[in-house]
């Protein structure tokens, strides 16, 4: 049964580009209404934000211009410097695909690609990479048509409740460009900075060497 | 996060000239900035480095160059580090997680800071984030701790594993400062912590490293890195062992061993190495050279298991490189 809930839910991990930058729906989504009532979300689109817009306080924070390409699409926004990229992906861009773990480099849920390769987020700050080249969860799937990883990680049931799949999903796509994706065990060892181990680990394994392998053959 | 300023450099001069004004130098920032939200680390300028033409990776003459910039990631992938430095590959992709070598640079990981839990727990004693507030570790739960260069104020071990196989392989640093070039062997980048723990290392203010050289030796070839830990990766080390061995005619030419995870800073074995030369090329003689691995030792409470670890770790790791000759 279709319920009330179904179009407030977030963007999930199999997000298409089309709606990376949030649903096309001009009505608020829950989550652009949390935000925007907490006077953290100053734009979920393209446009440049205000410096210090969301300071309230009167003193104005050092803040810095930045530009990035994200998912193929050109963004240009103002951001505190001590913004992370993953804050700046989820609050100021509502690409709220990449998930916030530990915040401390540990847990790989925020692991997105910069120029193509996989770092964790929430250990860099947004200010220091203009000019960059971010890939997010909702940048992997072309259209409809969702990325070979995406299609291996349903086929093998490789993802339980959700929360560390996008990062799965990004480190994963990079550990086989990396030729990292042999065997189960090479995959292991690489896959080591996702550190979530619940149910579905085994399936995400199995996903990443079955792709590595079509990729390689 | 404390606020701060950002500014971005292009040249070297731009750097020192920004690092002489009170400025923090900032690479790949994986180590700073998870310490910055902490609030352990609160610089109120940061230089940010990554401008500077200092990514290289190659070989000149008879020396490794490695730009001080060059990602862990990068340097670990190389192939001539790899056919010729086989130590320090390993030590790279036996450190971190994929997504944190692909950030962190070369020259920050030679400076991050320690590991022990007490340093970042703000309401705990701790001489090198608080200088003179004591040492939580002292009494505390120091299973992973240091059993070589320690002192009543500081027992915290050095996590660098690069570091480790550098100071095993003689490299040298080129450090850039307002007075000029100098060059600074690795192993004297690092200070015990006596009675000032809070300083880690020679540099003086502003100083930049801005690159490591290391000499490709015969022994450089037939070397391993040895990392035991508490999971099989993404993990710091309980004991490591960098060991490089030159073998002629069955006999030990030139012997190279050093260790992580046991001292406060990494921690060169020169007895080891002498006890080696000239010794026949069998586990025997690497047995006989490990027992003395832990003289001078000085285990906490809860750590007396690194010394018998030392000596095995030593072991193993001479019969890795051997595999190697």
């Amino acid at each position: 049964m279709s319920t009330a809930f179904d179009r407030y839910e977030e963007p999930s991990p199999w997000s298409t580009a089309s709606d990376a930058f949030g649903p096309g729906d001009p009505e608020l989504t829950r989550r652009q209404l949390l935000l925007a009532s907490s006077g953290v979300l100053a734009a979920a689109g393209l446009s440049p934000v205000p410096a210090a817009a969301a300071a309230g306080s009167g003193r104005a924070e050092p803040t810095a211009a930045v530009r990035l390409r994200v998912n193929g699409r050109p963004v240009e926004l103002e951001v505190d410097l001590r913004q992370s990229l993953l804050d700046v992906l989820r609050e100021k861009l509502a690409l709220t695909g990449t998930k916030k773990g530990c915040n401390q480099g540990a847990c790989g849920a925020c692991t997105v690609l910069l120029d193509g390769r996989r770092i964790n987020a929430c250990l860099t700050l947004a200010a220091m990479h203009d000019g960059a080249e971010i890939t997010t969860v909702e940048g992997l799937a072309q259209g409809e048509q969702l990325h070979p990883l995406q299609a291996a990680f349903i086929e093998h049931e490789g993802f339980q409740c959700g929360y560390c799949t996008a990062g799965q999903l990004m480190s994963g796509v990079a550990c086989i460009r990396e030729g990292h994706a042999g065997s189960a065990d090479e995959v292991r060892a690489w896959m080591s900075g996702n550190i979530c181990r619940c149910g579905a680990y085994p399936g995400i394994v199995e996903a990443i060497v079955e792709v590595g392998k079509e990729r390689s053959s | 996060m404390i606020p701060f300023t950002l500014q971005k450099v292009s040249t070297q001069s731009a750097a020192l000239q920004a690092a002489a004004s009170g400025g923090r130098y900032i690479a790949g920032g994986t180590t700073l900035i998870d310490l910055m939200r902490e609030e352990v680390e609160q610089p109120q300028k940061l230089v940010d480095i990554n401008a500077l033409p200092l990514g290289h990776i190659r070989i000149e003459g008879e020396e490794l160059v490695i730009g001080a910039l060059a990602r862990m990631s990068e340097v670990a992938a190389h192939a001539q580090v790899r056919a010729l430095q086989p130590l320090i590959a390993e030590s790279l992709v036996e450190g971190a997680s994929p997504q944190l070598r692909n950030m962190a640079s070369v020259g920050g990981n030679l400076l991050q800071r320690v590991r022990c839990p007490y340093f970042r727990m703000l309401d705990a004693a701790c001489n090198k984030r608080t200088p003179n507030s004591g040492c939580a570790a002292l009494g505390g739960l120091n299973a992973g701790h240091a059993i070589f260069g320690t002192s009543s104020h500081c027992i915290a071990t050095h996590p660098s594993d690069l570091a480790v196989a550098l100071v095993a392989l003689d490299a040298t640093l080129r450090v850039q400062g307002p007075a000029g070039l100098r060059a600074l062997p690795v192993e004297a980048l690092y200070r015990l912590p006596g009675r000032t723990p809070h300083l880690e290392h020679s540099l003086a203010p502003g100083e930049l490293i801005v690159e490591v050289r290391v000499p490709n030796a015969a022994h450089a070839r037939a070397a391993r890195y040895l990392k035991v830990r508490d999971r099989s990766s993404y993990e710091f080390a309980v004991v490591s062992a960098a060991a490089a061995l030159q073998v002629e005619g069955g006999v030990i030419r030139a012997a190279r061993v050093a260790c992580g995870g046991v001292g406060t800073i990494p921690w060169r074995l020169r007895a080891v190495e002498n006890q080696l030369v000239g010794k026949p090329f069998a586990r025997a003689s690497f047995e006989q050279a490990a027992n003395i691995a832990a003289t001078g030792a000085s285990p906490s409470a809860h750590n007396g298991y690194k010394v018998e670890l030392l000596g095995r770790t030593v072991v193993r790791a001479l019969e890795m490189a051997g595999e190697r000759t």
